[in-house]
């Protein structure tokens, strides 16, 4: 017993201050990619050739970058032979809107809170079934990290809970591969309304990379309709928290910031 | 061993033109998979390919022998729907057969198990009449009798975990019979791989089991490497095994608190669930990821650990071995944690032996297997790290082999860092050699990683097969439950915690 208040002592304090305080991320950490298109040669695809999901395209307007296609796998970074493209460490990067995502000229819209009905439900206690469908486990790792005393998800009122009969909502990850399809509709079904729908990840977002297999759908809003997306693969836990607690209002809506110069 | 000379040897790692792997007839393939197993191989990988243009079904079997360091390689061709199935006899290939049957509709008769392993269409489009099964639909084995019942889990779960079904026969609480059957996470993986490598080719790798990403990717390039006959930098070699070490380090820790978690034992559950996160974030000062993503390419590796990014790394690696022996400690202190994990989830020897399992798993029974001592490569042929073995093949014995391999995984990364080698950090890759076969295995934190790679004449994959150490070991885990009560199904569990995406790929 005096040995496990001992190392009680010794362990420490371990809670990061998020989201008052800002959290020091490591220097290569790979957040909100930037696009100099300024720099872009004329008729040059370099970027968009080795793109293993194909999130970079071109039109009109220029370059775009799909950042819910996007691995962050930096092929790109590489590929560029004028340094246009830079991974910042920006890892705020959760969006209401599948569109949101698209990255061009505008800012990228972070995600506004739920409306003041539904807000007054959850905003407080929010408890989430989560739902593997398909991928690689990395998200589930990220996801499971938040209920650690580091993130301490526990403290906001989110909680993942054992059955959809007592969630509010479901936090999907993978692409929903065909083995799965039935699986995750029935626990949509048995989720009470009113519920959301929270895509975590690249896979549950678009496919990742898995987009257009035979043996998955394109990402959880092929099936279901979707509240929030967080990109990433996997996104780091504080995108992930911070997209949670934008959604509950528990974060201001600032002006997102600027993805294109 | 006579009859090995029938087979192909090969090395970790070793490219060999694929016309000197020796077709056998059933008869002779049978007697040198039993022979060799007899005397101790291991079956690392058996699957079928349909060689190009041809109506016909190869059966290619790795055999990997600890003795010698030697791997041997031999195929049978089928030609009719079906072949005498080598289950009754050699346990160890009841799932490839099973495998096999899914993929190329060959029935192996006599199997005693044959049943879908994922639940897939038939990788033979213009074969037969192949329809979808249904996920989870097959033939359960089930007790009968007065008070025997049935409990079925999944494929949803209670936690954050990927899905599978989990069915219980029982009497009581005491478990007769434990079946999974997976398959959930088919993505279709392999199938994409042929024709490659192509520009999804590495995240397919960094995704076959995304808590194990610098371990499949290693395989990866080392059969990639092999196969375009590039010389990977020293210090490349170097900074991969720092990364696997660390990616067993953070796994191991995290499944020693969850090993806790599961007998309510909160101060090394919570302790150990930061200690994990400190882990895996000394792999994001490496390379900005959390799990080794765009780390490991072929040719070399990314980023490269510079003076001041070691000494950190060293610093960090000293304060959290300090705080992870202090959390595991309380852990062996507290008897009542002991008492649970003590005689839980027994598998025996001879068991272990007999279906081929792998990794922390089969090291618990006894069993002196780890792929860095018996098929060293990379940077494990120049440093050597003890096999980490204890005996009682139960719960306790596989959270204690981990925090064996903690200790040592540390102290090896520790040396590592101390003495960095110098030189560059990537090669060019270079052309791929057409009609090659590779084998490359990797000692993976859940067990041997087994990556198999043929090319067709013009260089491209002609057949890529991934074993994940799950593929191996989920059998253990259902017979480590028998005669167990059901209520410690979660810690034995987690005692073997096994990938669901890597075996069902």
């Amino acid at each position: 017993m005096f040995g496990i208040l001992l190392s009680r002592w010794r362990q420490g304090h371990r809670t990061i201050s998020f989201p008052s305080g800002q959290p020091t991320l490591p220097d290569r950490f790979r957040g909100l990619p930037v696009i100099d298109q300024s720099k872009c040669p004329s008729g040059c695809r370099e970027c968009a050739e080795v793109c293993p999901t194909d999130a970079i395209s071109f039109d009109a307007k220029g370059l775009q970058l799909d950042l819910g296609r996007c691995i962050f796998c930096s092929d790109c970074v590489q590929a560029c032979p004028e340094k246009a493209i830079t991974f910042t460490p920006e890892f705020r990067l959760a969006t209401r809107n599948r569109e949101d995502l698209i990255l061009n000229e505008h800012e990228l819209r972070l995600a506004d809170a739920l409306d003041e009905k539904i807000r007054r439900l959850f905003g407080r206690s929010l408890k989430l079934r989560q739902v593997s469908a398909g991928g690689c486990a990395g998200c589930e790792v990220e996801v499971n990290v938040l209920s650690t005393v580091v993130f301490d998800l526990g403290r906001f009122g989110i909680q993942v809970v054992a059955s959809p009969r007592h969630a509010d909502g479901l936090l999907i990850t993978g692409p929903v591969t065909q083995n799965m399809l039935l699986a995750l509709q029935k626990t949509y079904d048995a989720t009470p309304t009113p519920k959301i729908v929270i895509a975590v990840g690249a896979c549950a977002i678009s496919g990742g990379p898995y987009i257009d297999h035979p043996e998955a759908h394109n990402g959880a809003d092929s099936v279901l309709p979707v509240d929030l997306y967080i990109p990433g693969c996997p996104p780091h836990p504080l995108t992930i928290l911070d997209g949670l607690l934008r959604l509950l209002g528990r974060i201001e809506a600032s002006a997102g910031h600027k993805s294109s110069k | 061993m006579s009859e090995t000379l029938r087979m192909l040897t090969l090395h970790n790692g070793g490219a060999r033109p694929v016309q000197e792997v020796p077709t056998l007839d059933w008869q002779q393939f049978r007697s040198v998979i039993l022979n060799s197993v007899a005397s101790g191989a291991h079956v690392a990988a058996m699957f079928g390919h349909v060689p190009d243009g041809k109506d016909c079904v190869e059966i290619f079997a790795v055999l990997a022998d600890r003795e010698s360091g030697q791997i041997h390689v031999a195929k049978s061709t089928i030609s009719e729907n079906a072949y005498p199935s080598l289950t009754i006899d050699c346990p160890q290939v009841h799932l490839f057969e099973r495998e096999i049957a899914e993929q190329y509709e060959l029935l192996p008769e006599g199997h005693p198990w044959l049943k879908p392993v994922r639940f897939v269409k038939s990788h033979r489009s213009n074969h037969g009449t192949s329809k979808r099964p249904l996920i989870g639909v097959t033939d359960f084995y089930r007790v009968e009798g007065e008070e025997v019942h049935e409990v079925a889990v999944g494929p949803v779960h209670a936690g954050v975990i990927e899905p599978g079904h989990f069915r219980f026969q029982c009497h009581g609480e005491q478990v007769f019979h434990l079946e999974i059957s997976l398959g959930y996470q088919h993505r279709g993986v392999e199938s994409k791989l042929m024709g490659g490598p192509n520009k999804r080719t590495i995240h397919y790798m960094e995704t076959l089991s995304g808590d194990a990403t610098v371990g499949h990717t290693t395989a990866y390039c080392q059969s990639i490497e092999a196969l375009a006959g590039c010389k990977v930098p020293a210090r490349a070699q170097v900074l991969r095994g720092v990364a696997l070490e660390l990616e067993r380090l953070a796994n191991h820790t995290g499944d020693l608190g969850a090993l806790s978690g599961d007998v309510g034992f909160l101060p090394t559950a919570s302790y150990c669930g930061r200690l994990r996160g400190d882990f895996l974030n000394m792999t994001a000062l490496l390379c900005g990821s959390r799990l080794g993503r765009a780390l490991v390419r072929p040719g070399g590796i990314v980023y490269d650990l510079d003076e001041s990014r070691a000494k950190e790394l060293l610093n960090r690696l000293e304060t959290t071995m300090r705080d992870v022996t202090n959390a595991v400690d309380l852990l062996w202190n507290s008897s009542s944690t002991m008492s649970r994990f003590e005689e839980t989830g027994k598998l025996s020897l001879e068991t272990c032996e007999q279906l081929g399992i792998v990794g922390p798993a089969a090291r618990a029974c006894g069993l002196e297997c780890d792929v860095r001592n018996d098929f060293p490569a990379g940077i494990f042929r120049m440093s050597h790290i003890p096999v980490s073995t204890a005996v009682t093949g139960d719960v306790f014995a596989r959270a204690y082999v981990r925090w064996l391999e903690i200790q040592r995984s540390a102290d090896f990364v520790r040396e590592q860092l101390q003495a960095l080698v110098g030189g560059t950090i990537k090669t060019t890759l270079g052309e791929l050699a057409g009609e090659k076969i590779v084998v490359s295995l990797v000692e993976g934190w859940r067990g041997q990683i087994c990556h198999v790679a043929m090319t067709d004449p013009r260089g491209h994959i002609a057949r890529y097969k991934v074993v994940d150490p799950s593929f191996y070991n989920w059998m253990g885990l259902a017979l480590a439950m028998r005669n167990q009560q059901i209520s410690d199904f979660p810690l034995c569990n987690k005692s073997f915690n096994l990938s669901y995406c890597g075996h069902d790929l």
